[in-house]
């Protein structure tokens, strides 16, 4: 493979070559260029090659080796043009996402209860493998989640119409098809509801500590020394069993369909075939379920904190979601056109302006929600105007591991990520020790890092940053 | 291979990468299948007292050991239970499988991370001078 050609400080490129029927475009500083997997560039390659790809295939400045598609890949295609829809471009965890919550509480007031708030959140809210919530739904209210998401979740008495309004399409995936959606996943799913499961899934206390723009911060509710609580998750098991399904069955058709997939993990399927939109309706079913999930642990998390801090407001500031495949409509060389939009560990970042922001939020852009690592900052950024044109209005989504779990075993023992955060005043809650030396900060990179890169390159502006005050680990 | 293990890890960056080993196809497959029950727990501490029946078909063996670890994902996610052993037999591309676990004590296991599914990144079955090799990355 040819080097990559830098554009500009926070972009590079490889032209299309060979079988690659676009650019491959990476956005990075240059030490987060070195420090990336060569795999990241493989594989941004390899999703050039897709029928139907529009413009370029994308990786965010997270990026880190994925599965076909990098985990901060962005692609976009155009069904009238072949263009596929890839169940390996979304991954197994669909819709995973976080939202964050304002309290109006001021840190220090905070600062002495972390102890209690550990205790409550970590009992309220059931985490880790294996763990159940105490919802169990079966035949026609899994159909009515699947259909509603977080709408659903509403009419169970888990939240308020506000809330909705700061969800990404309302709470609510059209198009959803619950009955694409096999037995085995729902099954999957019938006591996961309200869980936070395992690995890099989190529900944060955090602090704000900066702001870097004033008019996104006031619009957003964000001020300098208040708190926010932050909630990392998805679909749970039935996502899981989707992604594993039609994965598989998008493998077996692909040769049918005279797709050559340089990867069997870019598995797809036309848009306009009955496989593709079978997948599509499952999928969409999938992100309602995340949302539901999330709104349901809201709810949890309200209950938990309302005795604690009994002013704290609660108000959802935005909910965004990392692994899905959207309908969108977007400018390409100056003419509007209806795209299908992977973002697979990338976040969805509408720029000022755009119809599907709340009001409040139209002036300066989404909301962009970065997670960090246990240790480390979280971030707040806007969406951006050029974003759309630099990555169909997408953005980066987390630190992104810099280090493999198993190598964080290695170098880390849970018990003492424990200590050392404890002696930074951050509380860690958890059901598995190994789990948080897995997670351990170190292994992450540098989100600040990731974020300037970001902000540089227009993909999104900083807003806000954030300090843990208190880590429940999935 | 770490050690004289039958099975390991390899790097993965986000995610783990399992391999088996074995003089059959059938060694590799079980011990694939222990690799992955290692990224959740010590696979000594699942006692392997109650079987539960697996069954898979592929066009090929590679596809079969993807089936074979996700048919195991999915008996953990929705049995809440562990495995440690695995006898298995594989006949024109049908597997037929006993996996033997115990439920899951969250206590005891310290479960350090949940997988979600076995992929077909790094997916390889091959053997070579009579020795098998069966891995694969899963994603936790």
């Amino acid at each position: 493979m040819r080097p990559l050609q830098q554009k500009s400080p926070w972009c590079w490129e490889l032209a299309a070559e060979n079988e690659m029927r676009v650019p491959a475009v990476i956005y990075a500083d240059a030490p987060l260029i070195d420090a990336m997997d060569e795999k990241v560039l493989e594989q941004t390659a390899n999703v050039a090659r897709l029928p139907g790809i529009v413009q370029a295939s994308y990786a965010m400045p997270d990026a880190h080796w994925g599965y076909g598609f990098p985990i901060g890949g962005v692609a976009a295609f155009d069904a009238a043009a072949g263009g596929v829809v890839s169940a390996g471009g979304v991954g197994f965890d669909i819709s995973c996402g976080v939202r964050s919550l304002l309290t109006g509480v001021s840190a220090s007031d905070v600062e002495p209860l972390r102890e209690r708030l550990a205790e409550a959140l970590f009992r309220a809210v059931p985490a880790g493998l294996g763990s159940t919530g105490t919802i169990r739904l079966h035949g026609r209210e899994m159909e009515a989640m699947l259909a509603g998401g977080a709408r659903w979740a509403l009419g169970q008495g888990f939240g308020n119409e506000a809330d909705l309004l700061r969800t990404e399409e309302r709470g609510c995936m059209a198009g959803a098809r619950p009955e694409y959606v096999s037995a085995q996943a729902k099954k999957r799913q019938r006591d996961e509801m309200g869980t936070l499961g395992s690995g890099n899934h989190y529900l944060e206390v955090q602090r704000i500590t900066d702001i870097h723009d004033a008019e996104a911060a006031a619009a957003f509710g964000l001020r300098v020394g208040e708190v926010v609580i932050s909630i990392h998750c998805g679909s749970r098991g039935l996502g899981h069993q989707i992604g594993t399904e039609y994965l598989r069955e998008m493998v077996l058709a692909a040769a049918d369909f005279g797709i050559k997939l340089p990867d069997r993990e870019l598995a797809c399927a036309p848009i306009n075939s009955p496989l593709g939109q079978r997948y599509l309706g499952a999928m969409r079913a999938g992100i309602n379920c995340a949302l539901a999930n999330r709104q349901i642990i809201t709810h949890l998390t309200r209950e938990a904190v309302r005795d604690i801090l009994p002013g704290a407001s609660l108000e959802l500031l935005y909910d965004v979601s990392h692994n899905t495949c959207k309908q969108e409509r977007h400018r390409v060389e100056g003419r509007e056109r209806e795209l299908y939009v992977h973002r697979k560990g990338a976040t969805r970042a509408f720029g000022p302006g755009h119809s599907e922001l709340p009001p409040e939020y139209r002036a300066v852009g989404q909301p962009v929600i970065i997670g960090g690592s246990m240790g480390t900052s979280s971030w707040i950024l806007a969406g951006t105007r050029e974003s759309e044109s630099l990555a169909f209005s997408s953005a980066c989504h987390g630190a992104g591991r810099a280090m493999s779990r198993h190598a964080a075993t290695r170098r880390w023992r849970g018990a003492g990520v424990v200590d050392e955060l404890a002696r930074r005043g951050i509380v860690i809650r958890s059901p598995s020790l190994r789990g948080v030396a897995e997670e351990a900060p170190g292994a992450y990179k540098d989100v600040s890092a990731v974020v300037e890169a970001a902000d540089h390159a227009g993909l999104a502006r900083k807003v806000a940053r954030l300090e843990p005050m208190v880590c429940i680990k999935g | 291979m770490s050690g004289d293990r039958a099975w390991s890890h390899f790097r993965h960056q986000a995610d783990v990468g399992i391999c088996g080993e074995g003089a059959t196809p059938e060694q590799a497959f079980a011990n694939a299948a222990i690799a992955m029950t290692a990224v959740i727990t010590a696979p000594q501490r699942v006692r392997p007292e109650q079987p539960v029946s697996l069954h898979c078909t592929a066009p090929d063996l590679e596809l079969l050991l993807v089936d074979f670890l996700n048919a195991i994902v999915y008996e953990m996610a929705t049995r809440h239970m562990l495995f440690s052993r695995f006898d298995l037999s594989i006949r024109d591309g049908r597997l037929d499988a006993i996996a033997w676990g115990e439920a899951l004590d969250p206590q005891r296991h310290q479960p350090a991370v949940e997988v979600k599914g076995a992929s077909y990144t790094e997916l390889e079955v091959s053997h070579e001078n009579g020795h098998w090799t069966a891995r694969c990355v899963v994603d936790v």
